[in-house]
C-alpha cells in the first residue's frame, strides 16, 4: 500500500502538523515530515479529525431499496466524513435474526465506503411484545452490540427492562427511540402555539420526557447502560442531566436538525420539515446545543431517514417522516456548534468519533489521531461557503431541508484503513 | 384581494368587509325570482372533495350555479391520506383540464395550503374546509349572519363587528371552525371567548387572540352570540370528557342557560346539530337560533368569494333588466 502524507493539517483544530498514512495505519505526526514516496495532500487551513461515526443511520437495505442501499447510504456516510455508521434495524425484514443483521454487515464490506455496523432490533419484528434474539446477534458475524426498535419505543416497562438486563451479558447497549405510543397518537408536529394553529395533531414534549424519565430509572434499577435516541426537548436534557448527576449509566444523542430547525418551519406545510421526534421550539434547540456543549448529551447522530421524492411530494398527513442528514451534519454542526463558540474541533470530534463509538464499541474508530493507530480519518475546509444542492448527494433520496440553504465547510478527503473514499471532495 | 382563500387568517379587515359586503349584494340575486346571474359564464370550478361533506358541497355548487360556472364534482373519498399520491395527481388531472378555480375539501390540515403553493397547479385555491385547520367560507357565512344580526342588514354595509362579544362553546381542539372564527372575528374587531373542558382546549392557545373560559354560565350573560360547535361522541371514549350527560350539564345549551344571555343575543351552530347533548329542542327551534338563515347565507358568501378571487373588476350585481339570464 502506498504512503501519504497530510501536510499542514490542524489536527483537531490545534496547531498545523504533518500526518503520515502508511498503508492501513498513521505511520507518524509530526512537523516537517518528509513526503518521500509519499503522495502529499496539501491541508493548510484545514481540519483533521477522526473519521466520524454515525450511531444512528437508516440504510434502508433491505426492504426499501428505492430509498437508499448499504452502498449508496455508506457513499453519501463517506461524502459526509464518516467511516463507521450503524445502521437502525427498521428494514424489512426487521434486522431481528443474525442472518439479517450479517447480511447488512457484509453488504457494507462488500460496499467498502464505511464500517457498517448492524443494529439489532429489541424484539421481534419491533412489535414491543418479545425480545429478539440479542445474544445470537451479538455472537453472528456483525458482532452486534447495539439493539434499538427505533421508529417506535420499547414502551412496555418489563420488556424494556429485561433487554437492559439481558444485553448486560455482552456489554450491549439499548437505544431507546423515546416516544410514549398514546401521547403522540396522531401526532405530526410538536404539539404547542404552531400545532395549535395549523390545526395539526400535537406530539407533546412530555411523551418524550416521561419515556427517558422510566427509561434512567430502569437503568439504574437494573445497572445497564442505556442510550437515548435523538433527544428534541429542553426537558428531555434536564432528565438526562439529573441522571447523570445520580452516576446512572445514560447516554444521549441529538441530530444536527434538532440543532437548527424549529417547528416554524412547519407553517409551510412542507413535508420535508417533516421528522420523529418533530423539530420543537427556539429554546428547545438552544438548550441542546447548551447541554451538546457540556457533555450531557454525549453525540451528534444523524438520524439519516432517506425517503423517495413521492413520499413527501405530497399533503403534510400523507408524508413520510424523516430527513436526510448524512451529507450535511458537520456543516450543520460546524454552524450551530462551532460558530457559536459552544464547541470547538476537539469537541466536534469527540461528539462525532471517539464518543460515538465508545457508545457502540466500535473497535477500530474513534481512535486518537497518532501513530500506530488506524487511518480512519477526515479532512475538512472549514472556511468554505456553499449553498447546499440535493442534486450534488451520494444518497439515493433527496429528502433534505437544507435545500439552498448556506452551509459552512466542506469534507476534502476521507480516508477508511488509509484508502481514501473521498479525494478533493469527490467519491473515490 | 388575495389569489386563492386559505385561511380567515389570511384576510384582512378590509377584504373581509368586502366579502361581507359582497355577499349582501349576492343575497339580493336569491330574492329574485330568476336566482341567477351571468357572472362566471364559461368559467368551470372543480369542487374536489376528498372528505365528505354534503352540506358544503352542495352550498358551493349552488353558489357556483347561481353565478353561471361549469361545475365538475369530483369526490375521492378517502383515498388520499393513505397513499400520498393521489392529490397532486388529481391537482395535475385539473390543471391539465384547464379548471378555472378548485374548491378543496380535504381531511389532512394544510392539503388546501399545499395545493396553492407546490406549483402542481396554477387555477385559485378555495378550502372548502381541511382537517383540524381552518374552514374560512364558514367563518365568513357565521360574521355575515353575526352582522345582519347584531347590526342590521343594510345598516351593517360597511361595517364590521367592532365590539361584539362572541362565544363559541364545545370541541375548539378538533374544530377547523373554531380556528377560522377566532381569526375572522378578531380581524373585524369583535372580543372572542372559547367555552370547553380544559381537555378539548389546544395546547398553545394562548397565543390566540381571544379569551378562554371554562364556565360557560358566567359568560353567557355578557355574550351577543353563542356559537354552538360540534362535539362528537367518540371524543367520549377517548377520555375527552366523562359522559354524555356530564358534558351536556356543564357545556349544553338549554332553555335555562338561553335566558341568561342578553335580550338580544343570538344562537349559532355550524350544522348539523346533536340534539340533547350540545343544544336542546327548545334552543334549537327558538328563533334566536339562526341555523336554517346560516345556512342560506353561506350560499351568499360563497357566491361573494367566487365572484371576487375569479369574477375580476366588475360589478357583481348589476340592474335586473339587463343582465339577468335567460333561461
Ligand atoms: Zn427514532
Amino acid at each position: 500500500m502506498s504512503k501519504i502524507l497530510i501536510r499542514g493539517a490542524k489536527v483537531l483544530g490545534g496547531e498545523p502538523q504533518d500526518v503520515l498514512i502508511d498503508g492501513e495505519t498513521i505511520a507518524e505526526v509530526g512537523t516537517g515530515l518528509s513526503a518521500e514516496g509519499a503522495t502529499v495532500i496539501e491541508a493548510e487551513g484545514q481540519v483533521l479529525l477522526p473519521g466520524l461515526v454515525d450511531l444512528h443511520t437508516h440504510l434502508r437495505e433491505p426492504g426499501r431499496e428505492d430509498s437508499e442501499t448499504v452502498l449508496t447510504g455508506t457513499r453519501a456516510a463517506a461524502s459526509g466524513g464518516y467511516t463507521a455508521v450503524f445502521a437502525m434495524a427498521n428494514t424489512h425484514p426487521v434486522a431481528d435474526t443474525a442472518g439479517v443483521v450479517e447480511q447488512v454487515y457484509r453488504l457494507g464490506k462488500e460496499a467498502g465506503y464505511c464500517d457498517v455496523q448492524p443494529i439489532g432490533a429489541v424484539t421481534v419484528g419491533l412489535e414491543g411484545k418479545k425480545l429478539a434474539e440479542l445474544g445470537a446477534m451479538h455472537d453472528s458475524a456483525a458482532g452486534v452490540t447495539v439493539f434499538s426498535d427505533d421508529g417506535k419505543c420499547v414502551d412496555d416497562a418489563v420488556i424494556m427492562r429485561r433487554a437492559l438486563e439481558y444485553v448486560k451479558a455482552f456489554d450491549g447497549v439499548v437505544a431507546q427511540h423515546a416516544q410514549e405510543p398514546r401521547l403522540t397518537e396522531g401526532a405530526q408536529m410538536n404539539e404547542g402555539v404552531v400545532s395549535a394553529e395549523l390545526g395539526l395533531g400535537g406530539w407533546p414534549a412530555v411523551a418524550e420526557e416521561s419515556i427517558i424519565a422510566r427509561d434512567v430509572l430502569l437503568a439504574e434499577h437494573v445497572g445497564s447502560r442505556v442510550h437515548i435516541c435523538h433527544l428534541s426537548t429542553a426537558g428531555s436534557v434536564e432528565i438526562v442531566r439529573w441522571a447523570k448527576s445520580r452516576g446512572i449509566d445514560v447516554t444521549a444523542e441529538v441530530t444536527p436538525h434538532h440543532l437548527l430547525l424549529t417547528d416554524e418551519l412547519v407553517r409551510t406545510y412542507n413535508p420535508v420539515y417533516k421528522v420523529n421526534p418533530p423539530l420543537r421550539t427556539e429554546q428547545d434547540v438552544h438548550a441542546l446545543r447548551a447541554a451538546l456543549a457540556d457533555g450531557t448529551i454525549d453525540i451528534v447522530a444523524t438520524d439519516h431517514a432517506p425517503h423517495p421524492h413521492e413520499d413527501k411530494d405530497c399533503e403534510w398527513a400523507a408524508a413520510a417522516m424523516g430527513m436526510v442528514g448524512l451529507e450535511t451534519a458537520l456543516s450543520v454542526v460546524q454552524q450551530t456548534m462551532v460558530e457559536t463558540g459552544l464547541l470547538d474541533w476537539a469537541g466536534v470530534a469527540d461528539r462525532m468519533s471517539f464518543a460515538p463509538a465508545r457508545i457502540g464499541r466500535a473497535t477500530g474508530h474513534g481512535r486518537p489521531v497518532s501513530a500506530g493507530e488506524p487511518a480512519n480519518l477526515v479532512l475538512v475546509d472549514p472556511a468554505y461557503r456553499g449553498t447546499v444542492d440535493p442534486a450534488d448527494f451520494a444518497s439515493r433520496s433527496r429528502n433534505t431541508p437544507y435545500e439552498g440553504r448556506e452551509l459552512p465547510g466542506r469534507v476534502t478527503h476521507t480516508f477508511l484503513r488509509g484508502r481514501a473514499t473521498v479525494m478533493d471532495g469527490k467519491l473515490a | 384581494m388575495m389569489r386563492h382563500l386559505i385561511s380567515a387568517a389570511d384576510l384582512t379587515r378590509d377584504d373581509a368587509v368586502l366579502i361581507l359586503d359582497t355577499a349582501e349584494e349576492m343575497a339580493r340575486v336569491a330574492d329574485r325570482p330568476i336566482k341567477k346571474l351571468p357572472t362566471l359564464r364559461g368559467r368551470t370550478i372543480c369542487n374536489l372533495f376528498f372528505e365528505d361533506s354534503t352540506r358544503t358541497r352542495i352550498s358551493f355548487e349552488a353558489a357556483e350555479k347561481r353565478l353561471s360556472a361549469d361545475v365538475i364534482n369530483f369526490a375521492a373519498k378517502g383515498s388520499s391520506v393513505s397513499k400520498g399520491e393521489s392529490l397532486k395527481d388529481t391537482a395535475q388531472t385539473l390543471e391539465a383540464m384547464g379548471v378555472d378555480a378548485v374548491v378543496i375539501r380535504h381531511s389532512a390540515s394544510g392539503a388546501p395550503f399545499r395545493l396553492a403553493t407546490s406549483g402542481w397547479i396554477d387555477a385559485p385555491v378555495i378550502n372548502a374546509g381541511d382537517g383540524t385547520h381552518q374552514h374560512p367560507t364558514q367563518a365568513l357565512l357565521d360574521a355575515f349572519t353575526m352582522r345582519r344580526r347584531l347590526v342590521g342588514r343594510d345598516a351593517g354595509l360597511g361595517r364590521d363587528l367592532a365590539g361584539k362579544r362572541i362565544t363559541l362553546v364545545g370541541d375548539v381542539l378538533h374544530s377547523r371552525v373554531a380556528r377560522s372564527n377566532v381569526d375572522l372575528l378578531h380581524t373585524l374587531g369583535a372580543e372572542v371567548t372559547l367555552v370547553a373542558p380544559p381537555t378539548l382546549v389546544p395546547v398553545g392557545v394562548e397565543s390566540w387572540p381571544c379569551e378562554v373560559s371554562y364556565d360557560l354560565d358566567s359568560v353567557l350573560p355578557k355574550s351577543d352570540a353563542v356559537m354552538m360547535l360540534r362535539v362528537q361522541r367518540e371524543r367520549m371514549n377517548a377520555a375527552f370528557f366523562p359522559t354524555e350527560r356530564e358534558y351536556s350539564r356543564r357545556y349544553g345549551l338549554d332553555g335555562d342557560r338561553m335566558a341568561k344571555m342578553p335580550e338580544h343575543a343570538i344562537v349559532m351552530h355550524p350544522g348539523p346539530m346533536v340534539r340533547g347533548m350540545e343544544i336542546t329542542a327548545e334552543v334549537a327551534d327558538s328563533d334566536r337560533c339562526t341555523v336554517v338563515e346560516q345556512v342560506a347565507n353561506g350560499v351568499s358568501v360563497r357566491m361573494a368569494v367566487l365572484y371576487l378571487l375569479l369574477g375580476g373588476s366588475e360589478p357583481a350585481v348589476t340592474p335586473a333588466t339587463t343582465r339577468i339570464e335567460e333561461k
